[in-house]
C-alpha cells in the first residue's frame, strides 16, 4: 500500500493549505496521473487538479512530485515512490488556486510578451512558406514544448525575481528568433536582451531537468544569446560579459578575472563599476584578488589557432 | 590513483586556496594529480553563448590531451565538470560533428578519440568504495562535532543526462564524504539549488537573493559550515556574503569551505596551510568546534 501525501488548499473553506494522506494500492502500470484520478474518483471527489490527454501531449497535468515539477501522466507511479510515499504539491512560482491547480496567468502573460507568432516580411504566398530540413532543425526542439509550466515552476531565478520572462517564454521566443521565415530577428533579440530577458538566466539547468520534452529551454536561451551577439546587440552587461570572456580565452587560453567584471559592466557604466568596489576591496584586503599579471596557458598558440580557424 | 588535473581558471585566480588545498588533499591521500598546463578554459557555458562549436573544440582539445596521457580527467569545479561533459556529449552523439572537431584539432597535433578518458569531479573519485576506503585509511583528524552542509553546484548534478555522479534531486555523494571524514552531514533543500553567480553582474539582487536563501536554509538546518564543489559557488557564498547579509537583513555569517579544504583538514593539514584565513567569512568557528571535540 502506498501513501499519497497531497497538499490541499481551498481558500473558500480554509485560509492555509495543509497536507492530507491517502492510502492507495498502486496497480501495475499506473502513472502518477492514473493514481490521482483513482483517488479523486474513489476516495475524495473534491481533489482538484488539471488533466486531459493522459499521453504527455496536452501539458495539463504538471504538478510537483516529491518536490519537483513533473508531468504526472508521463511517470510510472512505482518509480516515484520514496519510503512507500509520493508527495504531490502544486507547481511552484505560481499562485495556487485550489489543491493542485495553479493560476497560469503570469506564465501566459510572459509567453505573450515575446510576440509568439510569425512576423514574415512579405504577404502570404499562394501555398505554404517553405523551409529546408536544416532550417527546420533550428526550431525543431523548441517546437515540442507543450506549455506544461514545469520549467517555470522550478526556475531558480523566478523564485526570487518575478520580472524574469522565464524558461518557457524564452524557449517560445527562440522558436521565432531562429525561424527562417521571420523578419523581426533583430527587434526580437533587442527586446530579449533587456532586463528580465536572456541574460538574466542563471544557467542552473533546472529547466532542462524538468522539461518533459526535447524543448529544454536553457539550451534555447543560449541559442538566442548567440543570435543576439551575431546581430550586434551588445550594449548590455550580459553581452559584454560574453564578449570579454571569449576575448580573454582567445588571448591567454584562460579567464582574466580582473578584466572580466570591468569590461562586463562597461567603462562608462559608473553605477555598475561602483557596485564592484565593495567586493573588490574585501578581496584585496584578504589578498584574494587574482594575480595582476595574467599568465597564458602553455601552448596558447594552439588555442589562438583554433579561434582563427573558426573566425572568432 | 593517477589523474590528469584540469584546474579551471578560478582555482588559479580568485580562489587560489582551492588549488593549494587540492594539492594538499592529493598529497595526503597519495593521489597523483598531473596538472594539465596546456588545457584551455572550459568556457564556463559562456564561450558557447557566442559559439558552441568553439567551446566544444576547446574542450575536445582538453580531453584529447588527457587521452594522450592515458589518464582520466579530474575537475575541481562543478562548472568545468558540466561544461566538459556537455561538449563530450555533443561530440560523442554525432560522428560527423566529431570529424569536424578533429579536423579543427588536427593541425595542433591533437585528436579527440572519445570514451578513453573519463571526466570526473574530485567528489566523484572520493564518493566511490575505493575513495571512501582511502579516506578512512588516511584520516588523521576526524572532524567530530562539525555539522557540514553540502552545496553541490548545479553542473555536477544537472542536466542529469550529463552527470553520472548522483541523483540530481537527492544526491548523497558529498554527504557520504563528510561522514567518512567524521563530520555530521546536514541535509537541507537548497543544497541542490543555484548560487546565482552567473548573473551576479546582470541581476545582482536576484543573484544574491538566491545565495542568501541557500545560506539561510543551511543555517536554519543547523550547519556550522557550507562546503562546495564549485569555486564559483564559493565566490558567491563567501566573497559576497556581507552584501547578502544586508540584502536578507539577517546577520548570521557562516563559513564556506571548498571540498578539498575539508578533506585536507581531516587529513591533518592546518587551516593556515589550506589558506582558510584568505576567506572573506572567518573560518575560526570551525577550528573552535574541532578543538572542543
Amino acid at each position: 500500500m502506498a501513501t499519497f501525501k497531497i497538499k490541499r488548499y481551498n481558500p473558500e473553506k480554509q485560509a492555509e493549505p495543509y497536507y492530507e494522506e491517502f492510502q492507495y494500492d498502486i496497480p501495475p502500470g499506473s502513472t502518477v496521473l492514473d493514481c490521482m484520478n483513482e483517488i479523486k474518483w474513489n476516495l475524495d471527489g473534491s481533489l482538484t487538479f488539471r488533466m486531459s490527454c493522459r499521453s504527455a501531449i496536452c501539458g495539463s497535468c504538471a504538478v510537483k512530485v516529491n518536490g519537483h515539477a513533473t508531468l504526472a501522466c508521463q511517470k510510472q507511479a512505482h518509480t516515484m515512490l520514496k519510503n512507500d510515499t509520493i508527495v504531490l504539491e502544486p507547481l511552484g512560482n505560481m499562485k495556487p488556486l485550489k489543491d493542485l491547480a495553479v493560476d497560469f496567468t503570469p506564465f501566459w502573460d510572459k509567453v505573450n510578451k515575446v510576440t509568439p507568432y510569425l512576423q514574415p516580411q512579405s504577404a502570404p504566398p499562394e501555398k505554404e512558406r517553405k523551409q529546408s530540413p536544416a532550417e527546420f532543425r533550428l526550431i525543431d526542439d523548441t517546437s515540442t514544448c507543450i506549455m506544461c509550466g514545469s520549467c517555470y515552476s522550478d526556475c531558480n531565478v523566478l523564485e526570487v525575481d518575478d520580472n524574469f520572462l522565464g524558461p518557457a517564454a524564452l524557449a517560445k521566443a527562440q522558436r521565432f528568433v531562429s525561424d527562417s521565415r521571420d523578419s523581426k530577428t533583430l527587434e526580437r533579440v533587442k527586446q530579449l536582451s533587456e532586463y528580465g530577458g536572456i541574460w538574466d538566466c542563471t544557467h542552473c539547468a533546472e529547466c532542462v531537468e524538468r522539461c518533459p520534452k526535447p524543448a529544454e529551454p536553457f539550451y534555447r536561451i543560449k541559442e538566442i544569446m548567440a543570435v543576439a551577439l551575431e546581430e550586434g546587440v551588445t550594449d548590455n552587461v550580459g553581452a559584454r560579459h560574453a564578449i570579454s570572456f571569449v576575448n580573454s580565452v582567445k588571448h591567454s587560453g584562460s579567464l582574466n578575472e580582473n578584466k572580466l567584471p570591468v569590461e562586463s559592466m562597461g567603462f562608462f557604466n559608473i553605477k555598475g563599476l561602483l557596485e564592484l568596489v565593495p567586493v573588490g576591496l574585501r578581496m584585496l584586503l584578504k589578498r584574494k584578488v587574482p594575480p595582476i599579471i595574467h599568465k597564458s596557458i602553455e601552448n596558447v598558440q594552439d588555442v589562438r589557432r583554433i579561434f582563427r580557424k573558426l573566425n572568432q | 590513483m593517477k589523474f590528469a588535473l584540469f584546474t579551471g581558471c578560478v582555482a588559479k585566480g580568485a580562489t587560489r586556496e582551492l588549488m593549494i588545498s587540492t594539492k594538499k588533499a592529493a598529497e595526503g591521500l597519495g593521489i597523483d594529480f598531473v596538472e594539465m598546463k596546456s588545457a584551455a578554459c572550459c568556457g564556463a557555458g559562456v564561450v558557447s553563448e557566442k559559439s558552441p562549436l568553439l567551446a566544444d573544440a576547446l574542450n575536445a582539445r582538453t580531453v584529447a590531451i588527457a587521452e594522450a596521457q592515458g589518464l582520466d580527467l579530474v575537475t575541481i569545479c562543478s562548472t568545468c565538470q558540466g561544461n566538459l561533459k556537455k561538449s563530450e556529449c555533443n561530440i560523442d552523439s554525432d560522428p560527423e560533428y566529431k570529424e569536424q572537431i578533429n579536423h579543427i584539432l588536427s593541425e595542433g597535433g591533437h585528436q579527440y578519440l572519445g570514451g578513453k578518458s573519463r571526466i570526473k569531479h574530485f567528489a566523484n573519485i572520493l564518493a566511490t568504495d575505493e575513495g571512501m576506503a582511502l579516506l578512512k585509511e588516511k584520516i588523521k583528524r576526524p572532524l567530530k562535532g562539525l555539522k557540514v552542509a553540502a552545496f553541490y553546484g548545479c553542473y555536477v548534478l544537472r542536466p542529469s543526462g550529463l552527470s553520472d555522479f548522483d541523483d540530481p534531486d537527492d544526491p548523497h555523494g558529498m554527504e557520504d564524504i563528510f561522514a567518512a571524514l567524521g563530520a555530521e552531514p546536514v541535509y537541507y533543500p537548497s543544497r541542490v539549488k543555484c548560487c546565482g553567480f552567473p548573473i551576479i553582474m546582470m541581476n545582482k539582487t536576484a543573484s544574491q537573493d538566491m545565495s542568501g536563501n541557500a545560506l539561510l536554509d543551511a543555517i536554519e538546518s543547523g550547519a556550522d559550515c557550507v562546503v562546495t564543489g564549485c569555486p564559483l559557488c564559493h565566490l558567491s557564498l563567501d566573497s559576497y556574503q556581507p552584501e547578502i547579509e544586508k540584502l536578507k537583513k539577517k546577520g548570521h555569517s557562516i563559513p564556506i569551505l571548498h571540498l578539498s579544504q575539508i578533506v585536507a583538514l581531516a587529513l591533518g593539514y592546518s587551516p593556515k596551510e589550506l589558506d582558510m584565513d584568505k576567506h572573506i567569512v572567518s573560518t575560526l568557528k570551525i577550528e573552535e568546534i574541532l578543538a572542543k571535540a
